[in-house]
């Protein structure tokens, strides 16, 4: 016997994490480790990634305070991190040009990808474009078709969108169909995991490519405000524009730190994403961590309004930050969710990604906890020009036909009229 | 009892040991184990007995596709013991192939002592590697039960040492870096592979993935101890009109391929 399952061991948080995938795929990542590893003190590579980000991705992101939106949080000052005015429109983008990079260190030609929400999908397809590589990305057949303006632009950037109808046709069964391209091509390919779960080293790898989130933002608030903020809040999907931001931010024992999940119709229902309300540990997609899945250990399909936090499973670390207790994770409703949407965008001018918002619902229930004396930094993780369908249709702006609906309509409910 | 001693009898055959892998509870939990039978009964040695699992990655579609309709049909796990009850008792290696979380869901001692009881012989883990593999080691060890790890074309030298070095039973070599389903040619990785992989272990090495004619069996036999089909024999029954017809199909296909191992080396 070499090792017992009870010790925390090399690749893992605690007790979550690890490396359960077919054998076929341990050199690459074994490669992958390796190759990252030497890269990330190659100041070739660093500097590299540093003018991508700089000259491509624009970062640093900004932060905006938005103190009309702030009204509904308690009173509390809300800080946002503007991850949606990056390149692409989220966070994703962070982590695909460090990856993409790898991929050419690596001697590799070809990247594969999941996405739910698109958003993974566009930015890997843009860091392809970029740097001359095909590219190939899984998506489940509900999300192609709620997130038809995505799928559209991965084409338009020279990417094959593969519709993936096995499963519950969403996030998770992508993933699958990427983790059976990745075992029969791994010689050529290289596997771009947009989000911090899957075998070692993924979820450490993921998340240090966007840990500058965090970094930014902590000094940027500091500059601001001349203090740390009292909570940090992020949806949390797979988990990485979560870990993103709160990872510079594990020290600072005085934050908080506040992981959304998504509640869809909420937890009593079954019909949600809220691994942490639900599931169990167990081993999904090479990690182990929190499933939500039958007593048989059956996945369980999730469910959502946000296809990107529609997702059976989290990041390990995440797993291992709840169980340590240095964060905190709860449920947010699509309805809750959607509140915060059509908030943002008619008090600040801002239309957040439909993920995002399940933080910026964080922000008025801790807000209202936390009173007039706090400070919350939220991270806006993705814009929500991919979500106006879904919001439209939502809102009742829109008939079934996809032509508009007017506010004399029958049945037209209207963002103003909901408040 | 291990299933190296059933292809340790096979080899004084001269003759490599053939392995049928069927998913328990399609099309139904009594109908799998009728067609586990039907195997045995024409020639298979030993029987993989498949988990359905919600999120099989080593899988092609036809494995997909019996296992999402054995779970619409309600198999659960507990129906593997009955299947591994059967199959030994009908004088075949019942060997269970499964993914990692139904068995830590279940609990990975509880799981061995209950595959034990019932006669199986041991465990394939297609997603879970020695590295990780810990605990069932221990219940493995134990329990007397059989440890059926994966070596790769894409596997180093290091990692073969490895993994066989924890094997018990035979070592599973998958011929080509993919997911299960049928091929035309196996190709010359398989044989590679298997050389590769002997020069770590005495242990009988079997080759999967990708055979399913009576000539690919005997080809493949002359190199390795066992042939292991799967895709294959499971599409008979998934594409049968009626439960008979696909058991009759399977029948031939299974005698094909028994005839195929004995005549692979002569």
């Amino acid at each position: 016997m070499t090792t017992t399952s009870n010790v925390p061991a090399y690749g893992r948080f605690g007790g979550f994490g690890g490396r359960y995938v077919p054998e076929a795929l341990v050199p690459a990542l074994e490669q992958l480790e390796e190759v990252w590893r030497k890269a990330v003190v190659d100041p070739e590579f660093v500097g590299e990634l540093e003018r991508l980000q700089r000259t491509y991705t624009g970062r640093p992101s900004i932060i905006t305070e938005v103190p009309r939106f702030a009204e509904h949080c308690g009173g509390a000052r809300v800080i946002l991190k503007r991850e949606d005015l990056n390149h692409t429109g989220s966070h994703k983008i962070n982590n695909v040009l460090g990856q993409a990079l790898l991929t050419k260190r690596m001697g590799k030609t070809r990247v594969i990808a999941e996405t739910g929400a698109g958003q993974h999908g566009v930015a890997t397809a843009t860091a392809a474009a970029l740097l001359g590589l095909e590219c190939v990305v899984y998506m489940g057949r509900k999300d192609t078709e709620r997130q038809a303006l995505n799928v559209a632009r991965m084409r338009l950037l020279g990417a094959e969108v593969v519709p993936v109808d096995n499963g519950s046709k969403t996030l998770k069964d992508a993933v699958n169909e990427a983790f059976r391209d990745w075992v029969a091509n791994v010689a050529t390919t290289h596997y771009v995991l947009g989000t911090v779960t899957g075998p070692h080293p993924f979820p450490e790898m993921v998340r240090d490519f966007h840990r500058v989130i965090g970094v930014e933002a902590r000094q940027q608030v500091l500059d601001l405000v001349g203090r740390l903020p009292d909570a940090v809040l992020a949806c949390v999907g797979g988990g990485s524009n979560a870990m993103g931001i709160f990872h510079r931010f594990i020290d600072d024992e005085s934050v908080r730190l506040i992981g959304f999940e998504a509640g869809g119709e909420g937890v009593e229902s079954g019909k949600h994403a809220a691994r942490f309300s639900a599931g169990i540990p167990g081993v999904l997609h090479g990690a182990f961590t929190y499933v939500m899945q039958d007593e048989d250990g059956q996945t369980v399909e999730s469910h959502s309004v946000s296809a990107g936090l529609d997702y059976p499973s989290v990041g390990p670390e995440h797993a291992h930050l709840l169980e340590s207790g240095r964060a905190e994770y709860r449920p947010v409703t699509d309805v809750e969710a959607m509140e915060a949407f059509s908030l943002l965008s008619r008090t600040e001018g801002i239309l957040p990604a439909i993920e995002s918002a399940h933080a910026l619902a964080g922000a008025m229930k801790v807000g209202r906890e936390l009173g007039p004396d706090a400070i919350l930094l939220v991270n806006l993780s993705g814009r929500g020009d991919k979500d106006v369908h879904t919001a439209a249709e939502w809102f009742g702006l829109i008939a079934d036909d996809g032509s508009p609906r007017l506010p004399d309509d029958d049945g037209a409910k209207g963002m103003g009229e909901q408040q | 009892m291990s299933v190296g001693l059933i292809i340790e009898k096979c080899r004084a055959d001269n003759r490599a040991a053939l392995i049928g892998y069927l998913p328990v509870g399609f099309p139904s939990v009594e109908g799998s184990i009728t067609a586990m039978k039907v195997l045995v009964e024409s020639g298979v040695d030993i029987i993989e007995i498949g988990v359905p699992y919600s999120d099989p990655v080593m899988d092609g579609p036809v494995i997909q596709d019996a296992a999402v309709r054995a779970l619409a049909r309600g198999v659960r796990l507990g129906d593997i013991f009955t299947a591994a009850r059967e199959v030994s008792g009908a004088g075949a290696g019942a060997l269970v192939m499964t993914y990692w979380n139904p068995v830590l869901r279940y609990g990975v001692e509880r799981f061995a002592t209950d595959l034990a009881a019932a006669g199986g012989a041991g465990l394939i883990t297609p997603d879970l590697i020695p590295d990780e593999a810990g605990e069932w080691i221990a219940a493995a060890d134990a329990h007397d039960l059989d440890k059926v790890f994966l070596v790769a074309p894409s596997s180093t030298p290091e990692r073969l040492a490895a993994v066989t070095s924890q094997c018990r039973g035979f070592v599973y070599a998958t011929a080509v870096m993919g997911v299960t389903g049928a091929r035309a040619s196996v190709g010359e990785a398989a044989d590679a592979l298997v050389s590769r992989t002997r020069e770590h272990t005495d242990l009988p090495v079997c080759v999967g993935l990708g055979v399913s004619t009576g000539d690919q069996a005997a080809e493949v036999g002359r190199y390795a101890d066992g042939v292991i089909v799967g895709s294959a024999l499971v599409r008979c029954l998934t594409e049968a009109d009626s439960e008979e017809q696909g058991l009759e199909a399977l029948g031939a296909l299974a005698c094909e391929l028994a005839d195929g191992v004995r005549r692979g080396r002569s």
